[in-house]
This record gives C-alpha cells, structure tokens and sequence, in this order.
C-alpha cells in the first residue's frame, strides 16, 4: 500500500519508451526529467522534512559533475570509481559546512548556501586548469557500469530512470524511518524534537549531507550522459530551479517532489515555442499554482480530486438510506 | 553513545536520595532574567510542585533545567552529575523528559507516530517500546482508539494525554510537566491529575509545574511558591495549602 505509487511511477517509466517509440522527447526530455527528479527528491527531504532551505544545490550537482568529469578525462578513473569519489566529497564537504551552520536556530543555511552556490560557482569558471574555465570540459568518456557502456537516448532513459526510482524509493523508506521522524518533528517544531532526545543539529547535518549526495550523484550521471560539462549547467538559476520545483510539486512529499520536477521540466520544454515571452508565463504560472494550490501540484490536486470524488457521490441520489 | 542510556525505571520505594538538585540558577527569558538563585530539590520517587502565577519564571525554570534556555549562573545537578551546559539531547538521554507547556504535539503525525518519537533514543529496544506503547494506551485508552489518527486534529485534552504519553516513552527518571491543565475542562484536568498520580505511584519522580496551584498542591507531596523568578517559600504541599498567604495569592478564597 504504501509502495503503491512507487510501483505506478515505476510501471509509466517503463511504458512511456515501449508506447511512444523512437521518440525524442520521451526519451530525452524523460531523462532530463530523471535526474531533475533525483536533484528535487533529495532536496525536499531538506526542504520538506528538516525545514531548511539550499538555495546553492547546484553547487553539489555541479560537484559531482565535475568530480566525475575530471576524474575521467584527466586523471582515466573508472566511471563508477570517480562518481564514488564525487559522493564522498560532495558528503564531506555538506558535512563540513553544515555541522557549524546548522547550530544555530532558523534560516541561517539558505543565507549561506546562497554563499557557497556562488564560489563554487565562481571557481568552476575560474580554476581554467582544472575545470576548462567557461569553455567547460568536453570528452567525458561513457558511463561504464561492470563492463556495459552506457550509450544512445534509450539506454540512458534507462540508467537515469533507475536511478531516479532508486532516489524515490530511499526517500520514502528514509521518510518512514527514526530519522525521517526525527526530521519531522524538527520541521514541526524543534523545541518539541529536542524533548524526544533528537540532536536537533545532527538531524539536520544528516539530511543537508543526504540530499547533497542525491546532488552529486545526479551530476555524476549527467556529466557522462551529456559527455560535457560547463559552469552555466550549475548556476544561481539552477540552485532556484530545484527550490521551485520542489515547493511546486509540494513540500513534505516524495512524490510531490518528483512531479514538481517533472512539471518544471516539461514547462520549460513546452514554454520554448514562446521564446522571448518563455520568463513570463513561466512567472505567472509559478504563481497561480502558488496561489490557487499553495501546498503545491502534488497534495493540491490529489485533495482537489478526493474532493470532487466526495462531490460527485453526495450528489448522487442515495440508493440506501 | 550506549553509555547515553538511561538505567530503567526507578523502584517505586521513594527513598531519600535526591534525584536533582538545583542550586543558584539564574536564567534569562529574552533580554530579561527570568529567574533568580533559584535553589530547589526533588527526591527519587517525589512529586513535587512548583506553582505561580503568569510571568513568575515557571516555563524559563523548567527550560533551563532541561537545556532548552541556558543557565548564566549556578549548578544543576542530576543524579549526582552536573549536567548545566549539557545539549538538550543529552539531557534526555540521561533520563529528565519534559512535557512542554501547550502540548507541542507533532500535528502531521499519527498518534503512533508521535509515540514513536517519544522512543527516540530507546529505539535499539523494540521490545520495550512496544510495551511501553501499549501501557500508555492503557493509561489513555481514547489513544488507543485514534492511534491512526493524526495528532493536530485530537481535542486539547487527548493532545495533552499523547504528549504525556509521549514523554513516556523517553523512559524519564524525572518528568518535567509545564501546565498540563493549560486550557482544558475541569473534568479534564481531573483525569490528566489522576493520571499523574498514578505516575507517580508507579515510581516516576515528577515536577509540576502549574498556575492552577490547587489542583497541583492538592496531589503534590512538597511544593514551591515561585515568585517573580525566585522561590517565595517552600513546604509540604498541605502546609501550603493551609498557608494564608498562598490561599489568597494563588487560590483564591
């Protein structure tokens, strides 16, 4: 019951290829979606469940972008090898910088996260010698997984859309488990959670370095899919992308999360054809969701439709008494 | 961190050693110190009560004691140890849960998820939990009916019940409770301090902290008059029941 809607989600990733065949928009765009669905999944159990707000998350999918690249064209690790290393130092580095942040009550992270997302933004440009500056690195070799090189739009569709389930399915086991309790009763009130022995701090810290390691290991992938990687992939814009598909899809929800960053993927692709007008209705749409569904898509439609289940069934001329 | 737990439930026996001892403690509320020198001591197996009225430092008191505000000056000792400055966590661990003033129940959560928080730091001892669970919905069957439930949409009274129950299950040695009776029906005072008494009869020692001053005196066995942040007077609970002092000032006749 409570694995159903992984299962649905899983069974429409699987049939979108088999039903729309040799589709280049299901394929790619699906992928696109994938990894923004890891990226937004990891971010809400920060944003959803701890109450704290990343506005420099690109910083750690740019990490792990980077650590993979690097790695692999410069230094000739294996793939898995150096996304591993680009886990680790993503963690590490969320760790370091959370554990002192997080002491202190309040929005304190968002104010420094902002920070952190502009210098790693700013050495990615800069470090030329390591990064290739604005140019960006080019020849990313294949993922390689065992032996099996990862290449063309379906096999990646495949590998992402794995992965993105894998993402799903952690989040709704580590949302159900101590942790993910302790990680709401912060968000609820943090008083409260300290009175049942939860170490506000750490709770915290833990999931800052979570949903950084789901960053990287998006990166990772997308570093290999695309072959390339360059600092606009993981700018300020983006950081604020992943907060809104987040807060679009619906905060404290694993699902929500992944719809609001499937919605926001398909919406840019979709708002293309309008070209110079593309910011605008992407602004007045954010609103009106904000507006007429502020818990966001996700939990909005779901109550709008059980509400209109319940409409439909009073309506209905009752058959017994 | 194995170290961290708390020993198991006291023996009902109520012997003579104290269980904490407070001495000096200022602390501030904001920019504004709170309270003042405040001495106080609870016996292993007591309960005691501290009664005042609004603004008098109760919720600062009680804060302080479980490391949510810190002390500026003098020693709490719990168990013989000092634990001051120790975090919050900590404090729990080592067996002092607090109940805090308006419930503070986790709203989004189900009542046995809100349990199950409460078992926090015992969760290596599934077995224990899951008694102690079920004890508590013996102790408030409503509970046991709604377990399903979410906690926001529980009555006042219920919230109070889940929020006892789930400082239950922290194992306390020492229950810390901030206005249980805050804005709950007469009837329902009645039974979260028949509730209390059974607590305490079952071997947890326990400070009250309340401004309904009758209902706490009368099952209180030594109480505390706090005073604009510093204790006024001190005495078995009956004395001060019989106090014409406190009669007028707190109970009203």
């Amino acid at each position: 019951m409570r694995l159903a809607g992984f299962y649905a989600f899983a069974a429409t990733v699987a049939l979108l290829p088999a039903l729309f065949p040799d589709n280049y928009f299901v394929v790619v765009v699906g992928a696109s979606a994938g990894l923004n669905v890891i990226l937004a999944v990891g971010l809400n159990l920060l944003m959803g469940y701890a109450g704290q707000i990343s506005l420099g998350h690109a910083a750690f999918f740019g990490l792990g972008a980077y650590a993979s690249a690097i790695l692999t064209t410069r230094f000739g690790w294996p793939s898995l090898l150096a996304l591993a290393a680009g886990l680790i130092a993503a963690g590490l580095l969320a760790w370091a910088f959370a554990r002192p942040i997080l002491r202190l009550r309040g929005h304190y992270l968002a104010m420094a996260t902002l920070g952190f997302g502009v210098i790693v933004h700013v050495i990615m440009v800069q470090a030329t010698g390591w990064t290739g500056g604005p140019d960006g690195l080019a020849g990313v070799p294949p993922l390689d997984l065992f032996g099996w090189e990862v290449s063309g739009d379906l096999q990646w569709y495949g590998v992402i859309m794995a992965a993105a389930l894998l993402a799903v399915w952690l989040s709704l086991n580590l949302v159900d488990s101590p942790v993910g309790r302790a990680l709401r009763a912060v968000h609820g009130s943090e008083f409260a959670a300290q009175m049942m022995g939860v170490d506000t701090a750490r709770a915290k810290t833990q999931a800052f370095v979570v949903s950084a390691l789901f960053a990287a290991f998006a990166g990772s992938l997308f570093a290999h899919q695309q072959a390339f990687v360059s600092p606009d992939s993981f700018d300020l814009t983006v950081s604020v992308e992943l907060v809104t598909m987040v807060v679009l899809g619906g905060l404290a929800s694993t699902f929500g999360a992944a719809c609001g960053a499937i919605a926001l993927t398909l919406l840019q692709q979709a708002l293309v054809v309008f070209e110079d007008y593309e910011m605008l209705i992407h602004g007045a749409l954010l609103m009106a969701v904000m507006i007429f569904l502020p818990q966001g898509l996700f939990v909005g439609l779901t109550q709008a439709a059980r509400r209109l289940g319940s409409a439909l069934v009073r309506s209905r001329p009752s058959v017994a008494a | 961190m194995p170290s961290d737990r708390a020993g198991g439930c006291p023996s009902a026996a109520a012997t003579g050693h104290s269980l904490l001892d407070v001495m000096g403690l200022s602390g501030h509320y904001g920019p504004v110190r709170a309270i003042h020198q405040i001495d106080l001591r609870v016996g292993a197996g007591e309960l005691v009560a501290i009664v005042g009225g609004n603004g008098a430092g109760k919720t600062t008191l009680l804060h302080t004691l479980s490391g949510l505000h810190p002390a500026h000056a003098g020693q709490i000792r719990f168990d013989g140890r000092d634990i001051t400055r120790w975090l919050p966590h900590r404090i729990v661990a080592a067996g002092i849960c607090q109940v805090l003033e308006g419930r503070q129940v986790f709203a989004p959560l189900s009542v046995e998820d809100n349990l199950r928080l409460g078992g926090y730091r015992q969760h290596r001892d599934r077995g224990w939990l899951r008694e102690e669970r079920e004890r508590v919905y013996t102790l408030f069957p409503i509970l046991a009916e709604r377990r399903r439930q979410l906690a926001g949409t529980l009555s006042g009274g219920q919230q109070q019940m889940l929020a006892i129950g789930r400082a239950l299950l922290g194992r306390p040695r020492l229950l810390l409770l901030d206005e249980p009776s805050m804005g709950l029906a007469p009837l329902l005072v009645e039974e979260i301090f028949r509730v209390i008494v059974e607590l305490n009869q079952r071997g947890v020692t326990i400070l009250l902290v309340e401004q309904n001053a009758r209902a706490a005196l009368a099952i209180a066995g030594r109480g505390y008059i706090l005073e604009t942040g510093r204790i006024a007077k001190t005495a078995p609970a009956a004395e001060l029941l019989a106090d014409d002092d406190v009669r007028r000032a707190y109970l009203g006749y």
